[in-house]
């Protein structure tokens, strides 16, 4: 008999833990700097990087903020769009062979390969980065929705077809709640690839936003503070992510039981 | 209460047509408990859908009440063989499903809601009321549908094989709850089982069916005294006998076969 260790029981240790796994990176990484003397330009110490963000700490939150408003705005947009697409190619069989392909087409695209168009198309402003962050959204979010819309158990559905439920009625209280949790997962997805697409967005024609100040950072061989870019990127990322997680937590506590 | 005249079904399959049920005729009577016992695949569940209404037949009349079925009714509550909760709601507000569909009804909402709490009461469900269905076992679970089938006071209840994915204890424990609950009540019940011993303590009467096509090919009565158990008891020797007897007609059916 095996019992269940503490390290993988205990709530505290779920936090504890990842704690110690990032701490140990950041041990590693400063460590290879300082033994294998490492120079500055090449690979900063991660006291140079925070050195570098609490240098002017005004400055690169409001790039963080300029990126994680792209960010949302295209993640909300691909919901708005993607989640009625996926309920109507879930409803119809001709829409969804008309539709599919094209879908998989847009999606094969590599997303760097439009940003330059996107500019020829909407300028410098924030639109081509928001529709960028909605090119990369768009594909997880639907498939997930239509997948979870026709995971519906069949003994559901004739339950609410002998509660004579009308279609409004097996829709809203049956499939859709039924396919939240799947949502939820393309969700999950679409938040990480958000943050990649807004990057990619700032990349080309932008004057602000975390991936303006990596790509200047580059121009100037500013290691460290393309350094600090990333890591407030990641650190964004890590965030969106959970804060998902915890929505999903508080919105479909059934759900959990599930997995 | 439920009248079948010439009912036959069939179905246009991937390899052909396959027919069904042929020819069956029965008359229901009110406050009467009938089990529907076959083989797998002799249309006994297709059989109970016909009288729900949730599926129309091919040849022949099914009516309830003196009325041609045309769709689902709302007297008539049909009971799966898996408890079909939603997962997402509570017990009490799972029982309390069919009235929130069907909002026609002739009680206010919180008289169903004493009328729920006073069915969980009845299956030893008190305190369970603001559980999430996977919080229960198995055949707690199959008491919620229970009691769900039972919030509109039913005419006529619709059991598929109900107790058929429970544990042999936890199986004899429902059905002595549904006599006692059957006694009380007098609700007509016609209840598909693939097992004798279900079919002998549940019925006044037993229809046995014949597979493919599904032909009725004997109906007998039982007038042991309720309530029925399958344990020590006065009846000891009248169970065995009819269950010999149901035993015989189940597989005459393969020995006329291979002749």
């Amino acid at each position: 008999m095996t019992k269940r260790s503490w390290l993988t029981s205990s709530p505290a240790a779920a936090v504890i833990l990842p704690i110690i796994g990032l701490a140990a990176a950041i041990a590693l990484w400063w460590g290879a700097t300082v033994v294998f003397s490492i120079a500055p330009y090449l690979l900063p110490t991660p006291w140079d990087v925070a050195v570098k963000f609490f240098d002017q700490p005004g400055v690169l939150l409001s790039e963080t903020g300029t990126s994680l408003l792209e960010t949302l705005e295209g993640f909300v947009l691909a919901i708005v769009i993607g989640v009625p697409i996926a309920l109507l190619i879930v409803r119809s069989v001709i829409l969804e062979r008309l539709v599919y392909p094209l879908l998989l087409m847009v999606n094969s695209i590599p997303k760097v390969a439009v940003a330059p168009l996107l500019v020829v198309w909407m300028g410098f402003g924030q639109w081509p980065k928001v529709v960028m962050v909605l090119l990369m959204c768009f594909f997880p979010i639907v498939i997930s929705t239509a997948q979870g819309m026709k995971s519906t158990p069949t003994e559901l559905v004739e339950l609410m077809r002998s509660l004579n439920a009308t279609r409004a009625q097996e829709f809203f209280k049956l499939r859709l709640r039924y396919a939240m949790p799947q949502i939820f997962t393309g969700f999950k997805v679409a938040i990480s690839l958000a943050v990649i697409g807004a990057v990619i967005g700032e990349f080309v024609g932008a004057t602000k936003g975390l991936g303006y100040v990596i790509q200047q950072s580059g121009a100037s061989a500013d290691t460290t503070l393309a350094f600090a870019a990333i890591m407030l990127l990641s650190v964004m990322s890590i965030i969106l992510f959970y804060g998902l997680v915890l929505l999903e937590h508080l919105l479909l506590p059934w759900a959990q039981e599930k997995r | 209460m439920i009248r079948l005249d010439g009912v036959g079904q069939v179905f246009d399959g991937r390899e052909g047509r396959v027919t069904a049920l042929e020819k069956i005729d029965l008359h229901v009577r009110g406050g009467e408990f009938v089990t529907l016992i076959g083989r797998s695949g002799c249309g006994k569940s297709t059989l109970l859908r016909l009288i729900a209404g949730l599926l129309p037949p091919t040849s022949g009349s099914v009516a309830v009440a003196d009325e041609p079925v045309t769709g689902p009714r709302r007297d008539v509550s049909f009971m799966f063989q898996r408890p079909a909760l939603l997962p997402w709601r509570s017990v009490l507000s799972n029982v309390m499903l069919p009235v929130e569909i069907d909002k026609g009804s002739d009680r206010s909402k919180a008289a169903y809601r004493d009328r729920a709490h006073q069915l969980l009461e009845l299956v030893g469900l008190q305190g369970f009321e603001r559980r999430l269905p996977h919080e229960l076992s198995g055949g707690m679970q199959q008491r919620v549908s229970l009691c769900r089938s039972l919030i509109r006071d039913p005419q006529v209840m619709l059991m598929d094989e109900p107790f058929s994915a429970l544990d042999a204890l936890t199986r004899t424990e429902l059905s002595e709850e549904l006599q006692r609950i059957k006694m009380e009540l007098s609700t007509t019940i016609v209840f598909v089982t693939h097992s004798i011993e279900e079919a002998v303590v549940l019925a006044d009467r037993v229809v046995v069916l014949t597979p493919r096509p599904g032909r009725m090919r004997d109906v007998v009565d039982i007038d042991i005294p309720r309530p029925r158990s399958l344990a020590q008891n006065a009846y000891v020797t009248e169970v065995a006998t009819i269950s010999a007897r149901l035993h015989a007609l189940l597989s005459e059916k393969e020995s006329e076969d291979r002749r």
